[in-house]
């Protein structure tokens, strides 16, 4: 049986220490060929290294706030509030209520919290927000696609399998999107996990087109006739072998989607249905500054400013993945 | 032709009836009564609650409740649960108040997006292309709210522009004319902060599709014989690269309920998105689910309009 890690034909041919084979890109990988491609566009890679900068201050961020009693976000310094940014703390306060080096690098809101604690915490909670939401659609979006594309001729009752799916696909793409989220959220009972499902569960129809696409055209090549020759699974035939092709263009939609799911969630705080509090998220920092917006502007701007720059971050990634991952742009780079 | 025609209006009446009894079923089964909404009020007694749900048919079984519902709304008696008022007469009000701004919003956007994406494409990689592209994506990356916040306040304070409702209130007395421009001048700065997102989507689908067609043999053809750059970017690539963009003018439809919500709370429009966030809040299920219907039934109505708009344009393809 032979395994799925073994050599391509090509590399079994050229042989693997042919010195000219890189000259010639065929030892390369799908996967070095897409990044050589992507390093090579420059705002994408000031993105990604903007989303790393931000997943590490995003762990960062949950282990300080909270774990470091001075650094946790909910402690309130009435006698510092609406403090601009970088003021010294006030010396009204104990000794266990100073924040880190005295110093405010965000100020502080109505309350007196420290801002920078609550983005620190919001990091984490607003990407975990856009991230649990998109696997939950790729989940839904995959299995519904796949299903469609690998059993779509069975039938069952009057239709197959790929008519009942894909009808049951346009039935949820004609609902108004962000019109049933707010239903929804409005209706159950207030939850950062309800916002993610909410989101999760409304997104998932371009997914489950593309792998379904994907799915159709997989299915008539060669190595998966040949993995039916061999008499595989079904299940391994769809995990190891299609699934993994079908990826490319589903990674790009799920890059941009996460940058959706962040908008949706602050458009969500914007009307006051977004993540309740202890919970602090931009969006809800953002929406709540907005009653200060004259009188403490930097509780409006900073995590306004913060939600531009990691959505930019995620949709310059996307972009930069779907020009790397197109072969007539592919071949010009390259 | 009109084989089709028939075919796809059926399927897609069966689909709006599918699609208008899982709705009715997802917001029946939600968590919230809608009587529980006023639970605070001293003067709601128990009796008046049980009175009420009777009088909405609250208490039936669900398909029962849909069989209402439906009837209702098929002969123009459905009230609303907060007010009492007839909920199509409400609906057909506010909808008369976002056309203009749905309107004004998508002319804004159509005209703006062509010449902008155009030029990015004719001038791939220069200054200006990646200039509009970096501007595209930040449009695209900020919260709507957030940048409109920020422009009303630079606005009002800059040119004292009217930012707030339909119209300033004490100039019903004046005449049309002063009316009429209070009018416009309070559409301007709500259809223009809408836009902008829409301009920075549109234009780079305009600059990707002209790209694409820029690099087509034909257009190759047509400057091998000769004709000059205008003729062929505006003659050849742009009527080919116009097709696409047909089946969007379809898809446009159901952004007059769902696609405002936003906006039409920063400037207090009352529309139907505005309409829809009230409905939400008071628990006003005949309300949400007439909402809600109609922007399935736009589009539907949306995706069919674009099929027989391509095939009116594209002598290449041919509705079956």
């Amino acid at each position: 049986m032979s395994s799925p890690l073994s050599p391509t034909p090509g590399e079994l041919a050229l042989g693997p220490s042919r010195p000219d084979a890189e000259a010639l890109g065929i030892a390369e990988t799908p996967a070095q060929q897409l990044w050589r491609t992507f390093r090579k566009d420059r705002l994408a890679m000031v993105g990604l290294y903007t989303l790393l900068t931000l997943l590490v201050v995003a762990l960062l961020g949950n282990l300080l706030t909270g774990w470091w009693v001075v650094f946790d976000p909910t402690t309130v310094r009435l006698p510092d509030k609406l403090l601009p940014p970088l003021s010294a703390a006030s010396s009204a306060l104990g000794k266990d209520l100073l924040p880190p080096f005295h110093v405010y690098p965000f100020g502080t809101d109505e309350l007196g919290r420290n801002v920078f604690a609550r983005m620190l915490q919001g990091s984490f909670v607003s990407l975990s927000v856009g991230i649990v939401a998109v696997s939950i659609s790729l989940g839904i979006g995959v299995t519904v696609g796949g299903l469609a594309g690998f059993y779509g001729q069975r039938k069952l009752g009057p239709l197959s399998v790929d008519s009942w799916l894909m009808r049951f696909t346009d039935v949820v793409l004609c609902f108004p999107t962000f019109f049933l989220i707010l239903t929804v959220v409005a209706l159950l009972p207030p939850s950062i996990y309800n916002i993610m499902i909410v989101i999760g569960i409304t997104s998932w129809m371009s997914t489950a087109r593309f792998v379904r696409a994907e799915f159709l055209a997989l299915r008539e090549q060669d190595f998966v006739t040949a993995a039916k020759a061999l008499g595989l699974p079904e299940w391994r035939i769809i995990f190891r072998h299609m699934i993994p092709n079908a990826l490319a263009p589903v990674l790009v939609s799920a890059t941009i989607n996460v940058a959706h799911a962040i908008l949706t969630e602050s458009a969500l705080s914007f009307l006051g249905f977004g993540v309740r509090p202890p919970y602090a998220t931009w969006g809800n920092i953002l929406a709540d500054g907005r009653s200060y917006i004259f009188d403490a502007p930097w509780l409006f701007l900073i995590p306004g400013a913060a939600i531009l720059l990691v959505v930019l971050a995620f949709n310059l990634v996307g972009e930069g993945l779907r020009d790397a991952m197109n072969p007539k742009l592919r071949k010009r780079a390259g | 032709m009109w084989r089709f025609l028939v075919r796809t209006i059926a399927q897609r009446l069966l689909l709006l009836v599918v699609i208008s009894i899982v709705s009715h079923t997802v917001i029946h089964l939600a968590p919230g009564q809608p009587s529980e909404v006023d639970a605070l009020n001293p003067m709601m007694k128990a009796e008046d609650v049980a009175r009420i749900r009777k009088s909405f048919h609250l208490d039936d079984p669900i398909y029962l409740q849909y069989v209402h519902w439906m009837k209702d709304l098929c002969t123009g008696q459905l009230k609303s649960f907060r007010d009492g008022m007839p909920v199509v007469p409400t609906i057909w009000e506010r909808f008369l108040n976002s056309l203009p701004l749905f309107v004004c919003t998508t002319l804004i956007v159509w005209t703006a997006s062509f010449p902008i994406g155009i030029r990015a494409a004719l001038k791939r990689g220069s200054r200006y292309d990646r200039s509009t592209t970096f501007v595209a994506y930040t449009l695209i990356s900020v919260p709507g709210f957030f940048l409109s916040y920020l422009l009303i306040l630079w606005v009002v304070r800059t040119f004292h522009l009217p930012v707030i409702g339909l119209a300033t209130f004490g100039t019903q007395s004046e005449s049309g004319a002063v009316r009429l421009m209070d009018r416009i001048w309070h559409l301007a700065i709500p259809s223009l902060m809408a836009a902008l997102t829409g301009i920075a989507v549109l234009s780079r689908y305009v600059r990707a599709q002209m790209l694409e067609v820029l690099g087509q043999d034909y257009v190759r053809t047509a400057r091998a014989k000769g004709l000059d750059e205008d003729h062929v970017v505006y003659g050849h690539a742009l009527r080919n690269a116009l097709l696409p963009f047909v089946t969007m003018f379809g898809l446009l439809l159901p952004g007059l309920i769902s696609g405002s919500v936003i906006f039409e709370q920063i400037f207090a429009w009352p529309g139907l998105g505005l309409l829809g966030y009230e409905a939400i809040l008071a628990r006003d299920f005949p309300m949400i689910l007439t909402l809600n219907f109609m922007a399935a039934a736009l589009t539907l109505l949306g995706i069919l309009l674009s099929d027989i708009l391509y095939a009116l344009v594209d002598p290449r393809i041919r509705l079956e």
